[in-house]
């Protein structure tokens, strides 16, 4: 070690650089997100709380395929269905246990009708367990609060499928 | 005040109750200081990291320490089965006590000081050196291995560079001539051409200034010499198994031994509650301000160094102390009292 | 009156200690009681107006020799049942012990009270307008200055001979020079070589 090097460790010129560059970060804008009032931006794809679409004339869209029960890898969907009083074959129950769900996307790319959808929202943290077990009126009154949301999330999305 | 009190309760019963008052009047603050610290502390470091800090509790997050205060305070206090009791819960209180007395020398302005001894250095050195005794007895109590090496290290860290500062306290002392502490701030009067009052801008007390600041990070455990509680090797070394209030005091423990040594390095180095420069107008500022301000920077320096320098290796923390600190303050020791002796300093002081 | 209490209560607690320290069955808690013990006593040497030697026995032996001393019984792992089996054995020896330190104590205590030691000692009184501080570092630098110089060079000679009994240069040991470490630069520690096709790369003696 040469008397230069020495020279410079005993003056702290190493420390005194690293400090002045972390000074400097401090007056610089700040990365932080200051989250429950500001958002970060969310992909058109991102796959986040489900919901149960409707047709713009207000019937549900699911015709209980069950195409996404049998895709579902974790199985966290469960759908019974009946014929309906006009005959149309709908859901009688479709519940979704969140806390099983792992949020792979593949009920949404399955359903043929575009009813189940994993929307915008990733807010929906619970105090109980017991709330995170979606049924069907949960599934549908999520569609209604977030359809417009969703119908643009589809329309950004749709040019590459 | 003593006299007023003495007055109102008679010669014995009126000093006891005026000097617990007094001692409620610097304890308080005190510990309001400390409190705010480590908001100071959290929001210094953020702010070099690009991040905001805490800023939801009360205005800029002020009342963030009090919130925590009160989520400790709630908690459990859980005591190990294979601990020592009686040592596991003294030991907290002994180093949150030990960090409480030492403040009954410093002065806050000329003649504002509880206990005006002539040996003030030495007391605050002794309390600092009883201070080792909070860790190494709660790393000891807690009959678990990462508490005890974390308690290990913090003792030979802080014995080791005792040593070291207090060859530099020397240094000080033989500018001033004298221990108290009112007297070294005075003696820094004019000190740099009769117009700073600095002794850090003496160029043969420059050097030191600087090895008291890194002793006293290491004295305290403060990153970069945060070992015996680094996280990745020691959990959080003597305070793993600690919670509750128990903890709580550990931490003001800390950060009141912390906020001494900026209010000790402002006091040694800084000119105290002097103002920096020896102009008149300055000291229509009252002498508290300027010491608050003075312990400010230092403890800004302190959180500045956090942000910016990674933890030391034991070993060379070691080496540091005791094959670089301790031969140069010892040198220096000699040199400053030779120059003094040769420059005529100590020319009609004492005998 | 207060000076009194206080000096009872200081005795009595520097007593207490002293005596857990022997029957405390933890040793660490004997170190421990030990230090109430050391630090009763500066308290008792502030009663008496000698704060200089107060704080030094805080600073010297609290602060620096008990801990190496809690250091060493912590790390030992002692166990004092099986020391303590053998304490019968030692009776009469240690009984003879005290009783020699007993009655020298009192011999001393009696010619404190008189004799011309006394008396000289006492003729050195602190002088007016000097603290503590100054009349002890007047004395020792002064009359002093070679049993003092003495004691430093023995202290010394300890020192040396403890390291050099126990310093031992093992061989094979891989040591970490930091200074070393930290002065290592990119341009000293990579080479970019461009080696031809087979040809391979000339490293002398290992990585370099």
């Amino acid at each position: 070690m040469s008397l230069f090097d020495r020279a410079k460790a005993l003056l702290l010129l190493e420390f005194v650089k690293g400090m002045a560059l972390t000074l400097r970060y401090a007056f610089k804008p700040k990365a932080t997100v200051n989250f429950p009032f500001e958002k970060g931006p969310v992909s058109p794809r991102f796959r986040g709380e489900h919901a149960l679409r409707r047709y713009p004339s207000g019937e549900e869209r699911c015709i209980a395929c069950k195409l996404c029960e049998a895709v579902c890898p974790a199985q966290a969907i469960t759908i019974e269905a009946e014929v309906r009083a006009d005959g149309s074959r709908r859901t009688t129950r479709y519940d979704i246990d969140m806390t099983k769900c792992i949020y792979c996307g593949l009920c949404q790319e399955a359903c043929p009708v575009d009813a189940i959808v994993e929307g915008p929202n990733f807010e929906f943290a619970a105090e109980t367990r017991e709330e995170l077990m979606y049924d069907k009126a949960r599934l549908l009154a999520n569609g209604d609060r977030w359809e417009r949301a969703i119908a643009a999330n589809l329309q950004a999305d749709a040019r590459f499928r | 005040m003593v006299g007023y009190f003495q007055n109102l309760f008679g010669e014995g019963f009126g000093w006891f109750v005026a000097h617990i008052l007094l001692v409620l009047a610097i304890a308080l603050p005190v510990m309001a200081l400390m409190a705010m610290s480590t908001w100071v502390d959290r929001k210094v470091w953020a702010v070099m990291q690009l991040r905001k800090g805490p800023n939801v509790v009360g205005a800029f997050g002020l009342a963030q320490p009090f919130a925590d205060g009160i989520k400790l305070f709630l908690k459990e206090t859980i005591i190990p089965s294979g601990a020592s009791r009686a040592v596991f819960l003294i030991a907290p209180m002994i180093s949150f006590v030990l960090a409480l007395v030492a403040w009954a020398v410093i002065p806050f302005d000329a003649g504002l000081v509880l206990a005006d001894i002539n040996v003030g250095l030495l007391y605050l050195f002794a309390v600092s050196s009883l201070g080792v005794y909070g860790i190494i007895m709660s790393g000891w109590a807690s009959n678990s291995r990462y508490p005890f090496l974390g308690g290990l290290r913090s003792a030979a860290q802080m014995v080791s560079y005792e040593v070291s500062i207090g060859f530099i306290l020397i240094c000080v002392v033989l500018y001033a001539s004298s221990f108290n502490l009112t007297d070294i701030v005075e003696s820094q009067k004019g000190a740099i051409f009769g117009m700073f009052n600095l002794n850090i801008l003496n160029p043969l007390l420059l050097p030191m200034a600087v090895m008291f600041f890194i002793s006293a990070l290491a004295e305290t455990n403060r990153p970069p010499f945060d070992l015996p509680e680094a996280e990745a090797e020691l959990v959080a070394g003597y305070q793993t198994e600690y919670s509750s209030m128990a903890f709580a005091l550990l931490m003001l423990g800390e950060y009141m031994n912390i906020i001494l040594m900026c209010a000790l390095a402002s006091i040694l180095f800084l000119g105290g509650y002097l103002p920096p420069i020896e102009w008149a107008p300055l000291y229509a500022v009252p002498g508290i301000v300027w010491l608050f301000l003075k312990v400010l920077f230092v403890f800004f320096l302190f959180a500045w160094v956090k942000a910016s320098v990674p933890r030391y290796r034991y070993d060379q923390l070691m080496r540091l102390g005791w094959k670089v600190f301790l031969p140069i303050s010892l040198f220096w020791v000699a040199f400053v009292s030779g120059w003094l002796v040769f420059s005529g300093h100590f020319h009609g002081s004492g005998t | 009156m207060t000076q009194a209490f206080i000096f009872y209560l200081l005795a009595g607690v520097t007593v207490v200690s002293g005596l857990m320290v022997i029957s405390a069955r933890n040793p660490v808690h004997s170190v421990l009681w030990l230090i109430l013990a050391f630090v009763n006593a500066a308290g008792l040497f502030l009663v008496i107006g000698a704060e200089f030697l107060a704080m030094l026995l805080i600073i010297v032996y609290v602060g620096a020799v008990a801990v190496l001393f809690l250091f060493v019984v912590m790390m030992l792992d002692v166990d004092f049942a099986r020391l303590r089996s053998g304490a019968a054995r030692y009776l009469p020896v240690g009984v003879l012990l005290g009783a020699i330190l007993m009655v020298e104590m009192l011999l001393l205590a009696g010619a404190w009270s008189s004799g011309a030691i006394a008396e000289g000692a006492r003729a050195a009184p602190r002088p007016e307008g000097l603290t503590n501080i100054q009349a002890i570092g007047t004395i020792l630098y002064t009359d002093y200055v070679f049993v003092f110089q003495a004691a430093g060079m023995i202290l010394l000679t300890a020192m040396i001979g403890a390291i050099v009994l126990t310093h031992r240069e093992r061989a094979g040991v891989k040591r970490q020079d930091p200074a070393r470490q930290a002065a290592r630069t990119p341009e000293k520690a990579v080479v970019l070589e461009r080696p031809l096709v087979g040809a391979g790369v000339e490293t002398d003696g290992g990585v370099r």
